[in-house]
């Protein structure tokens, strides 16, 4: 990244030297300066993380390597990832540790294609920590990277974290003011800032849609979406995604209670017209 | 058409001479017109008569057609008898009649219908039996299906001729005996036919049956200047045998009004003769695999010639594949319920192994080879023939691509490294049975099923009793006599156990290959082979994952032990967590490594039945539930009788981070120490695989990319949902034909018994969340 290049020489390198060897000589030059969180503590940088896996075709496009990140500002009702909530609960990680184990997989993808994936929890909960991972998949292990977010925290993503992204996952949860408060607990204009300096930015966005029968499927809250995302220009497709209950038991391993035990999935043909409202405003909807 | 009237159109022409005037007569006949290139119209080449002709195909498949009427009528008719062959177990048998070659009056699914015919008996799904390898194995399974065996057949084959099977308990140690008994050498070939010989069935097709029969005499006469040593006189034989095959085939191809004795001249009858040839093999042994090659591209070149010709159309080409593929489909053994237990449902192995990359770059796929993909679409998903596709990243993407639509369609595709075979043993390599890798004609093996490793890692604990029974098996061993396991003790100790079982393994596959030589050999299938071949000693192991897992927690974790009042090592207490195989960790994947290696080193030091060379696969087939079931507690924590994850998988539900993850412990392991394979099997929902249908298709095809480049060697793909599973278990007769891979092959999902199918949901179900 040239804006980083000698940004601050004199940092020191915070890699371990199994994952710089296999650096191509042009990055691993680059990195040495500008790890930016080791710029900053000058030790090694650590984050509150869950767990991490590969996916294909869930988490961004292709086979990725994905960064559960614990932490979320947000108690989604839907939610797949309640364990995730608590930044406490996760586990402290080095992020010389993530990057080993995403440097592992480089061969696999560069031949299936695919990348890495921020995910959670709400990455940006730990912006220095999504940060330091983000800049070094992208630059010391060379892959395609994601940030997976809701957006309500978008303030916290420097320029710089941005810079390192490739494609935003930027959850979009419903237009309803009313509606969002209620899934989320919290308020939707953070996630919209978040959206239009996405755009201005020129960045690369998937916008995701959970569609929840009784919930976020009213025709005009999804029209909304769909006019917002297509207003911005930067929205190179849109996933609706049924709502499932597969983290169902997740929640009551937390002696919590699903709040929508009772929501069934929506019928393909729900999905399909979701999608078509999407369509409609010149979106690609999947 | 009318079958009269195209026999009466045939030109007969009968050739004898020697080979160059065969040439000549094949010229004259017209057989090989428009074919070009020279090595292989002078020497029995088949390889390189593909290569000068085959024509790559680089699109997809929109110019394939779909069934014909005669086509879904004839394939109705069997599928209307399948749902009671399944409930009896079999269909029908002739109890009377030991098979050979032209044991049987011609049969047909329809006579009127059959565009490829020939059955193994006189009737469809009616089996014969094939005494040879053992009269026990007959007598049993007529019993379990309510036959009576025949007294006069009984009497040959118990008074006054011996069979593979007797002859290999004649010369077993008493060793090798308990071995068998214990559950830790399982599923020898010693009472059963060991299969895993290809033919070259193309030959046949190529050079008609005269021509073979002419160059094997060229070869016996060779042999008759040598002088008689006992392995002269023994190739002397072997060779004769092969002849008498050779005219037995004809005389079975005549008895449906073919003249195989010259070359086939049509796309139809490279087809047809090409089926007898595999024909006069499954009706001349039981194998435990019968797999038919790599036949596509070569049949590809007769029916572009007929195509470029006018004289076949598309639809036409795709029905001649379809015909012959229902064939395959009916292709039965005669084998007892325990034997099918084993091994899931009843399977044959016509493994058909297509696409690779040749030697000169260009890729081994043509219009044939999606025309055999398409018969998943023709007739609908089926076990068999298990259509195996040779991946590289250099293959064309759109075949890559329909490779994986048809994965992801029928879930009957299994998918192996062409870029690790192809350096070994060549382009025009053929798989047998799951994984076994052998060139064309020129290499056979001697199949030896596998040692459980697990069980071998508690014998060293327990110094050579048996967990199970308490019996001692092996002598000479002390037991581990503390109160917990340390690594380094237990890893020595199991070091000289393994030492033992290679060394009684390799003894008994040397009896079984002496003796399976001496009174079951394969006469027709070798009759397709070289004279002289590399033979290689296919040895197994089963139980990695759970050997790997418990070393890495006796070394990561501490495992203390629990004995019985007789001191019998019965139970482990583990404390504290352990890396397993199956996260690409190497903590855990070395150890799985290091036992791969370890065995096939060991394996060699032993000197082999006809200078075979030691191979080694890593490979359960669905056994690995009865594995489990003779194996005892485990120090991973794994509780007695639970099955054994198969082939090279890790474990059910240790792998935390994705298949992928997985896939690439299982990568680790090196095929130069598993020349015989290794076999890995993933199941996953079409969700996680992507969002949409195209997704799917091109992130399976960029999966596979991924794995093979990561020096994976064979994938399973079944992309299925749970809930249809479950619903095939409650209602089998609404999915008859729902297919699934299990490690290096298919089965019929319905014919699995309750426990197995219990083991194939219960297994990593890779459902992204």
């Amino acid at each position: 990244m040239p804006l980083l290049l000698g940004q601050n020489p004199a940092a020191p390198a915070t890699l371990n030297p199994a994952a710089s060897a296999s650096l191509n000589p042009a990055a691993s030059a680059t990195l040495a300066a500008a790890t930016p969180a080791a710029a900053a503590t000058r030790h090694p940088v650590e984050g509150s993380v869950h767990s991490w896996d590969l996916s294909t075709g869930v988490d961004g496009p292709g086979t990725r390597f994905v960064t559960f990140l614990s932490g979320c500002p947000l108690t989604c009702l839907y939610c797949q990832n309640p364990d995730t909530w608590r930044i406490r609960d996760g586990r402290r990680t080095a992020a010389d540790d993530i990057v080993a184990e995403a440097a592992k997989y480089t061969g696999f993808i560069a031949a299936a294609g695919g990348g890495a994936t921020l995910s959670g929890g709400e990455p940006l909960l730990q912006p220095v920590f999504a940060g330091e991972l983000l800049h070094r998949f992208k630059h010391e292990v060379g892959l395609h990277t994601a940030l997976d977010t809701s957006g309500f925290l978008g303030s916290r993503a420097t320029d710089s974290l941005l810079r390192d992204v490739d494609l935003v996952l930027l959850d979009i949860k419903s237009w309803n003011r009313e509606t969002y408060k209620k899934v989320t607990g919290r308020p939707l204009e953070p996630t919209l800032d978040f959206a239009r300096r996405l755009a201005r930015l020129g960045k690369d966005v998937w916008v995701r849609f959970v569609l929840v029968p009784g919930l976020t499927d009213d025709p005009a809250n999804i029209e909304g979406v769909a006019a917002f995302a297509a207003s911005l220009g930067n929205v190179s497709r849109v996933d609706v995604l049924p709502f499932h209950k597969l983290g169902a038991s997740k929640w009551r391993e937390l002696g919590r209670t699903f709040p929508l035990h009772d929501t069934p999935s929506p019928v393909p043909e729900q999905v399909a017209s979701a999608r078509r409202i999407f369509e409609a405003k010149g979106l690609r909807a999947v | 058409m009318d079958r009269k009237r195209r026999r009466d159109s045939d030109v007969s022409v009968t050739t004898t001479g020697t080979p160059a005037e065969q040439t000549e007569q094949a010229h004259r006949s017209g057989a090989w017109d428009g074919f070009k290139g020279g090595l292989w119209r002078d020497a029995i080449d088949v390889r390189d008569f593909v290569q000068q002709n085959y024509t790559p195909y680089e699109g997809d498949g929109s110019f394939l057609a779909g069934p014909t009427e005669r086509t879904t009528q004839v394939w109705e008719k069997l599928l209307s008898m399948f749902p009671a062959e399944r409930e009896r177990g079999i269909h029908d048998v002739d109890g009377h009649t030991p098979s050979r070659i032209d044991a049987f009056a011609p049969g047909y699914v329809d006579p009127d219908l059959d565009l490829i015919v020939g059955l193994q008996t006189d009737a469809p799904l009616k089996r014969a039996i094939m005494p040879a390898g053992g009269w026990r194995m007959v007598e049993t399974a007529l019993g379990a299906y309510g036959y009576e065996p025949d007294p006069a057949v009984k009497d040959v084959y118990t008074h006054l001729r011996k069979t593979h099977n007797d002859g290999v308990f004649d010369a077993y140690t008493p060793e090798i005996r308990a071995c068998r008994s214990a559950g830790i050498i399982t599923g020898l070939p010693d009472a059963y036919g060991r299969g895993r010989i290809i033919g070259d069935y193309r030959r046949v097709a190529l050079y008609g049956v005269d021509r073979l029969i002419e160059a094997k005499q060229a070869e016996k006469e060779q042999l008759n200047a040598q002088w008689p040593t006992e392995h002269v006189i023994r190739d002397r034989e072997e060779i004769a045998e092969q002849i008498k095959a050779l005219g037995e085939l004809k005389a079975m191809a005549r008895s449906y009004g073919y003249d195989i004795s010259r070359p086939a001249a049509t796309g139809r009858e490279a087809v047809q003769w090409l089926y007898f040839a595999y024909l006069a093999a499954v009706k001349e042994q039981n194998g435990a695999a019968m797999s038919n090659g790599r036949i596509d591209t070569f049949l590809d070149v007769y029916l572009q010639r007929d195509i470029e010709r006018g004289a076949l159309t598309e639809s036409r080409a795709q029905e001649l594949i379809d015909d012959f593929v229902i064939k395959l489909r009916i292709v039965r053994f005669l084998r007892t319920p325990e034997y099918n237990e084993l091994y899931s449902g009843d399977p044959t192995w016509v493994t058909w192994t297509m696409a690779g990359i040749g030697e000169d770059g260009r890729p081994l796929v043509s219009r044939t080879t999606f025309r055999a993909l398409q018969t998943l679409y023709n007739l609908g998903p089926a076990p068999e023939p298990n259509l195996t596709v040779l991946w590289s990243q250099r293959l064309p993407k759109a075949f890559r691509e329909f490779a994986s639509k048809v994965a992801i369609d029928t879930s009957a595709l299994q998918f192996e490294s062409d870029e690790l075979m192809r350096p070994k043993y060549g382009d025009d390599t053929a798989i047998a049975c799951c994984v076994s890798a052998m060139a064309m004609g020129k290499q056979m093996q001697f199949f030896g099923a596998r040692v459980n490793v697990a069980k071998a890692l508690l014998y060293a604990i327990n110094g050579g009793r048996d967990e199970m029974t308490g019996k001692t098996v092996v002598e000479g061993f002390e037991p581990v006599t503390g109160d917990y396991l340390e690594y380094e003790d237990v890893a020595r100790r199991y070091d000289a156990m393994l030492d033992w079982l290679a060394k009684t393994y390799v003894h008994a596959l040397n009896v079984i290959h002496y003796m399976h030589d001496k009174y079951a050999y394969e006469r027709i299938e070798m009759a397709l082979h070289d004279q002289e071949i590399l033979r290689t000693m296919a040895c197994g192991i089963a139980g990695l994952s759970v050997a790997a897992d418990s070393l890495s927690a006796i070394k990561h974790a501490r495992v203390n032990v629990v004995r019985d009042e007789t001191g019998l090592i019965v139970d482990y207490e583990t404390e504290g967590g352990y890396p397993a195989y199956g996260n690409n960790d190497d903590r855990a994947d070395s150890l799985a490594q290091q036992i791969v290696h370890d065995f096939m080193e060991k394996v060699r030091k032993h000197p082999t039945y006809r200078d075979a060379v030691h191979t080694q696969s890593v490979l359960t087939i669905t056994s690995n539930v009865v594995y489990g079931k003779k194996t005892g507690n485990t120090p991973d924590g794994r509780r007695a009788g639970a099955p054994f994850a198969p082939g090279a998988n890790p474990m059910n539900g240790r792998d935390a981070h994705g298949y992928i993850a997985s896939a690439l412990s299982v990568a680790k392991l090196s095929y130069d120490d598993a020349e015989d394979g290794i076999s890995l099997t993933n199941s996953v929902t079409p969700d996680a695989l992507g969002r949409t249908r195209e997704e799917r298709i091109a992130h399976l095809s960029g999966v596979l990319d991924g794995f093979m480049a990561s020096g994976g060697f064979h994938m399973n793909v079944n992309v299925l949902d749970k809930a249809t599973l479950e619903d095939a278990m409650e209602h089998p007769e609404k999915h008859p034909q729902l297919t699934i891979r299990v490690s290096g092959y298919a089965v019929n999902f319905v014919r699995l018994t309750r426990e197995q199918q219990l083991d194939v949901i219960n297994r990593t179900f890779h459902n992204s969340l």
